[in-house]
């Protein structure tokens, strides 16, 4: 009997090591393995010698060596392993289930490419060249978005209930879009062109937390997802840049004109086949790789709380007001959201337990440099309003700013609790998360219900 | 006795391609094969051998299988191959040098023991 618990503690015990020395990255599982049967023959050996297991068992361990030295000397033989790889094949049980993920992905791309065809077929042109010109501006993101909703929808296994509200959305942007009756190039038109993707992406995050949209992490995970996606896809598309360079290239050296096809084939749906692989991508390799989206925004937080007081001493300094030109608006809207996005993507890889730092600091400065901005922007677009009236435009920029403006108000009051220890990090990561329906809303109502509101102008 | 470092560094090439030169063996053994031969004298880390026999085997002088041990667990086997014959060859040769280089110096009037080395 005693023998037997024994032989339960040292399992116990080896369990313990391994998971322990697994964790050293120049040091891969087989290697572990190895090192075990090490391990279990010294440990064998030292009772046979006398000692018990639990002496035996210590000196096996330090016998083996210190453990950074060990995993050093791994590292100095097997430095490619602290470049970490990306392995999108599952590497045990997943094998199986990867290849068919990959399948899939790829096959769903390959549809988005064609979808985004198919118009022509019925006559509607990319390039703009006949009388629906706007058919693909209005249209591009139901063309693609579905196969990457399709995607999330497939990996997470949605129930029918489920896949029935994936697609209302989908099918409600398609009818707003092609049923209005809009005035042709009018701001509503436009307007609903630009805010369908984004509620349409809003749609994709549904399924991506596979249904469970009120879960607080899942929404978490979603930004994550989005933010990795977005870097996926502009490398995907620096990479696309190059290699239709290379084929402009290579062909006008044999005397042939290769754009038309770029044009018309290879751009279109290369864009959309990336927006699915970018989204199979990040899915796969999720743990393998260091989030960039956080990395890009510790570098950048600094120097844009430097740009934004350096602009507002500007201000002080010479006693210029902002100028209210068309695309100020717009222009403040975009600052709001970027400071969003900074403060978004730094609160989603910050460790919540973590003691208050310098960058807690530096973010809530750049939250109220931002506010201080906007603040003196927003006073002088009410007053042009209240002298030339609403325009759906105006009215848009405005609901933008202001929910903008609510987030980050109620951040920098989170953020300034938390720096001064009164509450923990939490509130403000479930504040960000909580928010995230009222951007989706938004969308949805600048697409479904500004056009009846402005009678399509 | 503690060997330098730098030593047991050098000489754990020559010794890991002399001892698989007497046939397959497995990390455990290895070392257990260098405690008899040394008398006891020459301690590695254990750890350390494997990152040695890993270069071995990147550079293709021994070769590697999954076995399976006498309990049934998966053991790692090593093999010289051709090429780590000749290099065990090319070693001796380099060792030979050394040795009788320092045996035809004064260094050997400070041996510690009678037989010398």
């Amino acid at each position: 009997m005693a023998r037997e618990a024994d032989a339960r503690v040292l399992e116990e015990r080896i369990r313990e090591w391994r998971s322990y020395v697994q964790r050293r990255q120049a040091i891969d599982a087989t290697d572990v393995d190895e090192l075990e049967d090490h391990l279990r023959n010294e440990v064998a050996d030292l009772q046979k010698s006398g000692l018990d297991q639990e002496e035996a068992f210590l000196i096996g361990v330090k016998r083996l060596g210190e453990l950074d030295a060990l995993s050093r000397e791994f590292a100095r033989e097997h430095s490619e392993r602290l470049w970490k790889r990306l392995v999108v094949a599952g590497t045990e049980a997943g094998t199986a289930s990867f290849g068919r993920e990959a399948l899939v992905a790829l096959g769903l791309a390959v549809a988005a490419a064609l979808a985004v065809k198919v118009p022509e077929l019925f006559g509607m042109r990319l390039d703009g060249s006949t009388g629906a010109e706007s058919f693909y501006a209005r249209n591009v993101s139901l063309l693609v978005l579905p196969f990457l909703a399709g995607f999330f929808a497939w990996k997470r296994g949605l129930e029918s209930g489920d896949l029935i509200r994936l697609a209302a959305p989908f099918l409600a942007g398609a009818l707003a879009l092609n049923l209005y009756p809009f005035v042709r190039g009018g701001s509503t038109e436009i307007l609903a062109a630009v805010h369908l993707p984004m509620g349409l992406w809003f749609a994709v995050g549904f399924g991506y937390a596979g249904g469970a949209w009120r879960d607080h992490d899942q929404r978490m995970n979603f930004v994550r997802f989005s933010g990795e996606w977005f870097i996926y896809f502009v490398l995907i598309a620096l990479g696309g840049g190059v290699l239709m360079m290379f084929t402009m290239f290579i062909f006008s050296a044999i005397g042939l004109d290769a754009e038309w096809l770029l044009e018309s084939w290879i751009l279109p749906c290369g864009a959309a086949g990336a927006v699915i692989v970018a989204g199979w991508l990040v899915e796969a390799k999720q743990s393998v790789i260091e989030n960039m989206a956080p990395v890009l925004t510790m570098l950048f937080t600094p120097l844009f709380v430097v740009m934004l007081l350096a602009f507002l001493g500007t201000m002080v300094w010479t006693g210029s007001g902002i100028a209210v030109e068309r695309e100020v608006l717009i222009g403040f809207d975009l600052l709001l959201v970027l400071v969003v996005g900074l403060l978004l993507y730094s609160i989603s890889a910050r460790d919540p337990h973590a003691e208050p730092g310098l960058f807690d600091g530096l973010q809530l400065v750049l939250v109220i440099c931002a506010l201080l901005v906007d603040a003196m922007a927003l006073w002088a677009i009410l007053a042009r309003i209240s002298v030339f009236g609403f325009t759906p435009n105006r009215v848009a920029a405005l609901g933008e700013n202001l929910i903008l403006v609510v987030n980050l108000a109620w951040s920098a009051v989170l953020y300034t609790k938390f720096l001064r220890r009164r509450a923990g990090f939490a509130p403000l990561e479930r504040w960000q998360t909580a928010y995230l329906p009222v951007y989706a809303a938004w969308a949805w109502i600048v697409v479904l219900v500004f056009p009846l509101v402005f009678q399509f102008q | 006795m503690d060997i330098g470092k730098d030593l047991v560094a050098a000489s754990a090439t020559p010794l890991v391609l002399a001892i698989l030169s007497e046939g397959e063996s497995y990390g455990y053994a290895i070392i257990k094969r260098v405690d008899e031969l040394s008398g006891g004298e020459l301690q590695w880390t254990d750890g350390m051998l494997y990152p040695v026999l890993h270069r071995l085997e990147r550079n293709g002088l021994v070769e590697a299988v999954w076995g399976k041990s006498e309990s049934g667990r998966r053991r790692k086997y090593y093999r010289l191959t051709d090429r780590g014959s000749e290099e065990l060859a090319n070693q001796q040769r380099q060792w030979k040098v050394v040795s009788e280089t320092l045996r035809s110096t004064p260094f050997m009037s400070f041996q510690l023991t009678p037989q010398g080395i």
